[in-house]
C-alpha cells in the first residue's frame, strides 16, 4: 500500500465513520423536539417517555461523533498538510463559524440530556431546539467547505500564490447551497426511515403498543416528507455537477463519448480499458434532459481528458446507482404509507407494510454513504477541483498505513460497542 | 492598533487557558478516576462521573477553537506542526476517541461490575496519556528543533527528534499534573461528604506539590531543551515579577488546600494555571514555532483575519450567556445547598 492510498483510506475511512454519528446528531433532535413538543400539547405520558427513551440512545451516538469529528479536524492536517497549508485560510470561515455550531449544540446538549428535572420545562425544550439548530448547522458550514473544494472560488493565484482572498465569496460558492441542502435532508430522511424501521420492526409483533405507534408516526412523518424533497435537491445537485464539473458527471453516467441527445443509463457495467459501458438499460436523451433541461443538449464524455485525469469510473458509477435506487425505494415506501394512512384513516400497520419499512432501515445512510462516494471519488485525482492534485496534498510522513490501520481497528471495536449497545437500548424500551 | 494577527493569537491563547481550565479538569478527573482508592473508591468513580458528565463535550469544543484558529490563521505553522508532530497527534487523537467514547459506554453499558470497571479503565488510562501528549506537543513546538523553510514551507523533520526528547516530555507530564491539580480542587466543592473532601483534599496536595515538582523540572530543562523560550523566561524584564508572583499564587493556593479553605482554593489554582499557561505564551513570543516561524511571518493575509476576528467577537458574545447558563444549572447547585444548609446551621 502507497503512503498516498493509506492517507486516502484512513480519510475516507474516518468520514465514512463520522457521517453516520453527525447524521443521527443533525436528525435525531428533530424527532425529540416534535415528541416533547407534543408531550407539552397533550400531556400524553408515552410523549414524554418516546423523548427520554431517544435522548437516551442519542447521548450515545453524540459522543461517538464528537470524537470522530475531532480526530477529522486533525486529520486534515496529519494526512494533508499541504492541502491546508493552501486552503485553510481560504475555507476558514465555515470552519469557523462550524465551531460555533459546535459550541451550540454541545452546550444545549448537556443540558437537554441532564437537565430534565432541572431546568423549568419550556426551557428544555427550547435547549433541544437548540440543539437542533446548532447540528444542522454544523452540518451546513462543513459542507459549504467540501463545496469549496468541487467548486473554488474567492481567490485568485498570481505567479503560483495564492491571492486576494475572498473567505465570504469561497464558502458562497456555486456548489455550497446544493450540497448543503441536499446533506441536510439526506440526514433528515436517512434517520427519519432508520428509527421508523426500528419501531416497524417491534409493532409487527406488538402492534396495539402506544410508544411504538407514536414512535413510528414521528419517524415515518419526517422520514417521508424528507423523502419527497430530495429528488428534487438531488437535481439541484446533477445540474451544478454538469455544469462545474463535467467530468465528474461523465463518471456519474459512464458516458465516455461526447454526444448530443445523451442516454440516461440505468445499471451497466463501465470498462475502463474498452472505455465503454456494458449492458446498461438505456433511456434514450434523457441525461441530457435532466442535465440541462433540453433533449439535444451535448453531454461531455470521459474521453475528453487524459486517463490520468479521470475518477475511477466504475465506483462513481455504482454507487450513484446506488443513491438513486435507494432514494427510489424511500420515496416508494413514504407514498404508500401516506396513502395507506389517507385510504384508512389510521396509522399505515399492515403487516405487509411494516415488514417493506423494517427491510428500509439502512437504506438511507447506505444513499448518504454512496453519495459522498460519487462526491469525493468522483473529484479525483484533484483534491482542489483543477487546482491541486491529491498526490501533492499528501504529507512527507511515511509508513502511513500504520495509523490507518491503527485507527480502522479502533473504528471498527467502536462500531461493534455502539451496536451491541444500541442493540440492548432498544431491546429494553418500554411495552405500554 | 494591534496586527491582526496577534488579536488571533491571543484568541487562541486564551481558548488553550480556558481549555487548560475547563477539559483539562475533565482529563483530571479521569486521572483521579485511574487513581480511585481505599474504602470510598466507588463514591469517588461516581463524584468524578457525575461532575463531568453534562459539560465535558462543551469543554471540548474549546480544543476544536484552537485547531480551526491555527489553520485559518497560521497555516504554514499548522502545516509543520500536523507533520513533524504527526505521532504525538495521532496518540492524542487515540486518547480523545477512547476517552470520550468509554466514558458515555460505562454510562450506558450494562451496570454489572465487571463491565463498568473495564470501561473505567480505559477511560481513566486514555484521560492520562492525552494531557501528556498534548503537553509534548507544546512543548515539541517550543523546543526550537522543528526548522521550517518558510518559503516553501517543507519542515525538516524525521517526525520523531523533535518531540521524543527530555524537554517535551517534561512539559507533557507538567500538563498532566496540573490536570489532576484542577480536577483535584474542583471536586472539593463538588460533594458534601466530608470524607470525600478530605479525599480530594489529599490527592490536591500531591497534585500541587507534583505541579511544583515539574514546573522546576521544566525550567531546569529549558536551559539545552528549548534556549528560546528560557531567554523569555529567565532575562526579560517582567519575567521575574511574573515568576513571583506566579509562585505566590501557587503557595497560597497549597495553604488554603491545606487549611480546607476550598472555596478559596478553587479560585487560585485556576489563577495559577492561567499564569502559568499565559507566561509561556508571553515567552513564545515572536515565535509561533521556534526558531523560524512568528506570528507574523507565518500569518493570512487580514482579508482572511478581519472577518475572522469580527465572528469571533460576535459568537462570543453569544456564547457567554449560554456557557454560564450551563455552568449555572449544573455547578451552581452543590454550592447553593451547601450553602443553604450552611445558613440553617446543619
Ligand atoms: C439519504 C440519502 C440520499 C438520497 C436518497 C439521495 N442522495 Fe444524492 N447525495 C447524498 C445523499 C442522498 C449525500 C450523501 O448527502 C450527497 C454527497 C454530497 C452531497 O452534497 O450530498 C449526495 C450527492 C449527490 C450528487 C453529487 C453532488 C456532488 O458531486 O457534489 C448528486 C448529483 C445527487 N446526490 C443526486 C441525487 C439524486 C438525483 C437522487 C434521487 C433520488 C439522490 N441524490 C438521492
Ligand atoms: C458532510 C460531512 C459532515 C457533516 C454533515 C458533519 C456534521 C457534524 C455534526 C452534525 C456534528 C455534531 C453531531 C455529533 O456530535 O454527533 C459533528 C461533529 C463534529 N464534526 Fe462533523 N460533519 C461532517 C464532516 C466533518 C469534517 C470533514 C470535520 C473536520 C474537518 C468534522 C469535524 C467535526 C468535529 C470536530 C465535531 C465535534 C464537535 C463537538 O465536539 O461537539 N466533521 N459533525
Ligand atoms: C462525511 C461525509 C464524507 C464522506 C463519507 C467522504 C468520503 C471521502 C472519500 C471516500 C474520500 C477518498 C476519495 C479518494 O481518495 O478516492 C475522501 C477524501 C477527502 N475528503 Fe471527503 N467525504 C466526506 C465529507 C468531506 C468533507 C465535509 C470534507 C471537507 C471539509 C472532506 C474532505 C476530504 C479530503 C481533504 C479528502 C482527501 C483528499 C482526496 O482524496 O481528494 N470530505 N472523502
Amino acid at each position: 500500500m502507497t503512503d498516498l492510498l493509506a492517507a486516502r483510506a484512513q480519510m475516507a475511512m474516518s468520514l465514512a465513520f463520522h457521517i453516520i454519528f453527525a447524521a443521527v446528531g443533525i436528525a435525531m433532535p428533530l424527532l425529540m423536539v416534535i415528541a416533547e413538543g407534543l408531550w407539552l400539547k397533550t400531556r400524553e405520558e408515552v410523549y414524554l417517555t418516546l423523548a427520554k427513551q431517544w435522548a437516551k440512545g442519542t447521548a450515545i451516538m453524540f459522543a461517538v461523533g464528537a470524537v470522530s469529528g475531532t480526530v477529522l479536524s486533525f486529520e486534515l492536517g496529519l494526512l494533508w498538510p499541504n492541502f491546508m497549508a493552501y486552503a485553510g485560510p481560504i475555507i476558514g470561515m465555515p470552519f469557523s463559524l462550524e465551531g460555533f455550531a459546535f459550541f451550540l449544540e454541545a452546550i444545549f446538549l448537556g443540558l437537554y440530556l441532564y437537565g430534565w428535572d432541572r431546568i423549568p420545562k419550556l426551557a428544555h425544550w427550547f435547549a433541544g431546539m437548540m440543539v437542533l439548530l446548532g447540528g444542522t448547522f454544523s452540518g451546513i458550514f462543513v459542507v459549504t467547505a467540501n463545496a469549496w473544494m468541487n467548486t473554488p472560488t474567492g481567490f485568485s493565484i498570481v505567479d503560483g500564490k495564492v491571492t486576494n482572498v475572498d473567505p465570504i465569496a469561497a464558502m458562497l460558492n456555486p456548489s455550497s447551497f446544493s450540497q448543503a441542502l441536499h446533506m441536510t435532508i439526506a440526514a433528515f430522511l436517512a434517520v427519519g426511515f432508520a428509527v421508523a424501521g426500528i419501531h416497524a420492526y417491534f409493532l409487527r409483533r406488538d402492534p396495539d403498543n402506544l410508544f411504538h405507534r407514536r414512535a413510528f408516526t414521528i419517524a415515518l412523518s419526517v422520514g417521508a416528507v424528507f423523502a419527497l424533497l430530495q429528488p428534487i435537491s438531488g437535481d439541484i445537485s446533477a445540474k451544478r455537477v454538469a455544469k462545474y464539473q463535467p467530468i465528474k458527471l461523465a463518471a456519474m453516467e459512464a458516458q465516455w463519448e461526447t454526444e448530443r441527445g445523451a442516454p440516461l443509463r440505468i445499471g451497466g457495467i463501465p470498462d475502463e480499458d474498452a472505455e465503454e459501458t456494458r449492458y446498461a438499460l438505456e433511456i434514450p436523451k434523457a441525461l441530457s434532459f435532466l442535465a440541462h433541461f433540453d433533449f439535444d443538449a451535448e453531454i461531455m464524455g470521459l474521453k475528453e481528458v487524459p486517463r490520468e485525469d479521470r475518477p475511477p469510473v466504475t465506483i462513481v458509477h455504482f454507487a450513484f446507482q446506488i443513491m438513486v435506487a435507494c432514494g427510489i425505494v424511500l420515496i416508494t415506501v413514504g407514498i404508500i404509507g401516506g396513502w395507506l394512512a389517507w385510504k384508512h384513516k389510521s396509522l399505515p400497520t399492515q403487516r405487509w407494510y411494516l415488514r417493506f419499512v423494517t427491510f428500509c432501515t439502512p437504506l438511507g445512510f447506505i444513499a448518504i454513504e454512496a453519495g459522498w462516494t460519487v462526491t469525493e471519488v468522483g473529484r479525483q485525482p484533484w483534491v482542489i477541483y483543477n487546482i491541486m492534485r491529491t498526490a501533492d496534498a499528501v504529507t512527507p510522513m511515511p509508513n502511513l498505513v500504520v495509523p490507518f490501520v491503527s485507527f480502522t481497528v479502533l473504528y471498527i471495536f467502536l462500531s461493534i460497542i455502539v451496536f451491541i449497545l444500541m442493540r440492548r437500548h432498544i431491546f429494553q424500551s418500554p411495552r405500554l | 492598533m494591534l496586527p491582526l494577527e496577534l488579536c488571533i493569537a491571543g484568541v487562541m491563547l486564551i481558548s488553550l487557558i480556558i481549555y487548560m481550565l475547563t477539559g483539562g479538569a475533565d482529563f483530571g478527573g479521569g486521572i483521579w478516576d485511574l487513581f480511585a482508592t481505599g474504602p470510598r473508591a466507588k463514591s469517588q468513580r461516581a463524584l468524578i462521573t457525575q461532575a463531568i458528565a453534562p459539560i465535558w463535550e462543551a469543554n471540548h469544543v474549546w480544543l476544536i477553537v484552537i485547531v480551526v484558529l491555527l489553520f485559518v490563521a497560521f497555516p504554514v505553522a499548522f502545516a509543520a506542526i500536523s507533520t513533524a508532530l504527526h505521532i504525538p497527534l495521532t496518540l492524542m487523537l487515540i486518547g480523545i476517541v477512547l476517552r470520550g467514547s468509554a466514558f458515555v459506554f460505562r454510562t450506558y453499558d450494562v451496570q454489572s461490575d465487571t463491565t463498568h470497571r473495564r470501561w473505567s479503565r480505559v477511560f481513566a488510562v486514555a484521560s492520562a496519556i492525552t494531557p501528556v501528549m498534548l503537553g509534548i506537543t507544546l512543548g515539541a513546538v517550543a523546543s526550537g528543533t522543528m526548522h521550517v523553510d518558510i518559503e516553501s514551507g517543507q519542515v525538516d523533520t524525521n517526525f520523531i527528534s523533535a518531540w521524543f526528547a527530555p524537554f517535551p516530555f517534561a512539559i507533557g507530564f507538567f500538563t498532566l499534573t496540573l490536570c489532576a491539580l484542577l480536577a483535584a480542587v474542583y471536586l472539593t466543592l463538588e460533594t458534601d461528604d466530608s470524607a470525600l473532601q478530605e479525599d480530594f483534599r489529599r490527592r490536591a496536595l500531591i497534585a500541587a506539590v507534583s505541579v511544583g515538582a515539574m514546573a522546576g523540572l521544566s525550567f531546569i530543562l529549558s536551559a539545552d531543551g528549548a534556549p528560546t523560550i528560557r531567554r523569555g523566561l529567565g532575562n526579560a524584564p517582567w519575567s521575574i515579577p511574573f515568576h513571583i508572583l506566579t509562585g505566590a499564587v501557587a503557595l497560597w493556593a497549597i495553604w488554603t488546600i491545606w487549611n480546607r479553605q476550598f472555596r478559596l482554593a478553587r479560585i487560585l489554582v485556576p489563577i495559577q494555571v492561567t499564569l502559568i499557561v499565559f507566561g509561556w505564551g508571553l515567552a513564545q513570543y515572536p515565535y509561533l514555532v521556534t526558531p523560524d516561524l512568528t506570528f507574523s511571518n507565518t500569518a493570512a493575509p487580514d482579508a482572511v483575519l478581519r472577518p475572522i476576528l469580527i465572528v469571533l467577537g460576535v459568537g462570543g458574545v453569544l456564547l457567554v450567556p449560554a456557557f454560564w447558563y450551563l455552568y449555572a444549572v449544573f455547578k451552581g447547585t452543590a454550592r447553593k445547598k451547601r450553602q443553604t444548609e450552611e445558613e440553617i446551621g446543619t
